[in-house]
């Protein structure tokens, strides 16, 4: 099939590829997808003590779409509260990289390891069971 | 499925080896899928479509005549490349066609004496989907099992084979992994219990020997587009001693002995046995210099390369057929990654299903496996130089793509991929 310009370019050059340590208090991991449906993506999320996302990495296996799709959400989740980045939707992702039909279950794994990166971030800093005061997730982060 | 390239050809200048030298891109390592037609079948067809534009059954005049005898000139080409008689070769639009007309023919034909069929798991979809058919119309089938190398196991075989069994239809390459099935044993099991053999032939015919005399085949079908013939003609080998006997499919003027009717596409039969004189002769040559870049392309890769698998048997197989699994890397993004390169994937992630390859999981492939494998054809117009190109495109990405994967990282920290607790999406 024919793909789309902004997939290609992420696809060939992907942004934030690499590891960090998933032990940090500071870092959420998400591993979403399994190897026997050709998916597997892991998006890890640096949180500052204000609970912005400062950095993110990922590593995909996944086809090209899979991995666009990754390299996508690691850039726009940079920049943003926990919250925000909870707010990013799979079809905004498929839209932006133009994804045919038959790839729209790469964006929604995508949004999938986010929200995962998301929940291990606020389970280690204890935040879990306060999901309703995730707005200051920076308070607690800090002590 | 092959990779799309864009724009039209570009030439490259390899740094190493020397060979590698102005190759045109992109490469066609896609050989099972379909052939280039070979330009002297090209030259041999067309006085066909200008000035001997006759039809074949048009018997009152020299045009006629003149297709005629194009036509059965190529009857006897394609006879003599399997070891049949002329009058034994039906002429169809192509495997599918000859396997539907095989399988459907023989199994209505002899349908209240004989009501089953035995076929085996790896056949081409044409197959099992016409057997699926016989199925509806109470015909018992037996989809048979093979070992982990894609070879039928003849102990099950001649298990599955009874007196009520009218046709063993089993292939003789595997168009995704290459292997090679006995068809001589299989033959024998076959008749032991009374039954006909038909072989699918279409990755086989004009690749390695064949002889339906010595390999008792009844009935094998054909394809012209994959032994450098053109695309829309395609025949049926049908035995006349002991004479095997189907109904038609089609129906009409009672053409190629009432098997099948319809005018004949006599261009594309002149070509067509045009391709089967050239792969006759050449055979032997064509196959040395297929097994040699075949080695090249599997040692090239694996030297660089750790973990990289062949599937199917090492032996038992078609040289110019390699489906290796790059563990740890999807099959998909592989393909997108040497898009210069034109192959097909295991991995079948576009469809809805994300199921991988049938073929591949019937050998016991891990489904992780299947989804990282690629499949290489090599053929008549390969060259030593796309060959080295492509290892060292296949070498760069898969380090790539290994690089970005989270189960080769795992893999290296030592991690068991099975010890992980996998989402399903």
């Amino acid at each position: 099939m024919a793909y789309g310009e902004k997939l290609i370019d992420h696809y060939e050059n992907p942004r934030n590829i690499g590891s960090m340590d998933k032990h940090a208090t500071d870092v959420g991991t998400g591993l979403v997808g399994a190897p026997a449906c050709g998916d597997v993506m892991k998006l890890q999320i640096k949180v500052s003590s204000e609970g912005i996302i400062e950095d993110a990495k990922f590593k995909t296996f996944g086809c090209g779409s899979a991995i666009a799709s990754s390299s996508l959400v690691t850039e726009w989740v940079k920049g943003k509260t926990l919250d925000e980045a909870e707010g990013i939707k799979n079809t905004q992702i498929a839209q932006h990289l133009a994804l045919p039909p038959v790839k729209i279950h790469c964006s929604v794994l995508a949004e999938d390891a986010i929200k995962a990166a998301i929940a291990d971030y606020r389970k280690k800093s204890g935040k879990a069971q306060n999901v309703q005061t995730a707005s200051e997730p920076a308070t607690v982060a800090a002590q | 499925m092959a990779t799309k390239t864009q724009g039209g050809p570009k030439t490259v200048q390899a740094k190493e080896p020397a060979a590698a030298r102005n190759i045109q891109l992109p490469i066609y390592l896609d050989y099972q899928a379909t052939t280039p037609t070979d330009p002297r079948v090209v030259e041999a067809m067309l006085p066909y479509f200008t000035t001997k534009f006759g039809n074949p059954h048009s018997r009152n005049h020299s045009f006629g005549w003149e297709a005629e005898e194009g036509v059965e000139t190529a009857r006897a080409q394609i006879a003599a490349l399997v070891g049949a008689t002329d009058k034994e070769i039906i002429f169809t639009s192509g495997a599918t066609e000859s396997n539907n007309l095989a399988i459907k023919g023989v199994g209505r034909f002899y349908k209240d004496r004989r009501n089953e069929i035995v076929t085996v798991v790896t056949e081409h979809k044409c197959v099992l989907d016409a057997c699926r058919h016989l199925e509806e119309e109470g015909v018992k089938v037996t989809y048979l099992a093979v070992k982990q190398n894609g070879l039928v196991d003849l102990g099950h075989l001649r298990q599955a084979v009874t007196d009520k069994t009218a046709l063993v239809s089993v292939m003789a390459v595997n168009n995704e992994i290459g292997v090679v099935q006995p068809l001589k044993e299989i033959a024998a099991i076959a008749h032991e219990k009374g039954a006909f053999f038909h072989t699918d032939a279409a990755q086989a015919a004009g690749k390695i020997p064949l002889d339906v005399e010595d390999m008792h085949i009844d009935l094998m079908s054909i394809s012209a587009h994959k032994m450098y013939g053109p695309k829309g003609v395609g025949a049926l080998y049908v035995r006349r001693k002991p004479r095997v006997r189907l109904h038609a499919l089609i129906h009409g003027g009672g053409q190629e002995r009432g098997m099948r009717s319809g005018t004949l596409p006599v261009p594309l039969i002149v070509g067509f046995g045009k391709a089967a004189e050239i792969a006759q002769n050449e055979m032997a040559k064509d196959n040395e210099r297929i097994r040699r870049l075949s080695d090249r392309l599997f040692n090239g890769i694996n030297k660089e390369l750790k973990d990289v698998v062949l599937n199917g048997d090492r032996d038992a197989r078609f040289p110019g057929n390699l489906n290796l699994s790059f563990s740890y890397v999807e099959g998909e993004s592989l393909m997108m990654g040497i898009r210069d390169i034109a192959v097909s994937s295991g991995s079948a992630c576009t469809s809805a299903s994300l199921e991988p390859s049938y073929v591949l999981r019937a050998l016991g492939v891990e489904e992780e496996m299947a989804h990282t494998s690629i499949r290489f054809g090599i053929g008549r117009m390969t060259t030593e130089g796309e060959i080295d190109y492509a290892i060292e495109t296949i070498v760069k990405h898969v380090k790539k793509l290994r690089e970005m994967s989270p189960l080769w990282e795992m893999v290296q920290e030592g991690i068991d991929l099975k010890s992980i607790q996998w989402s399903d999406h």
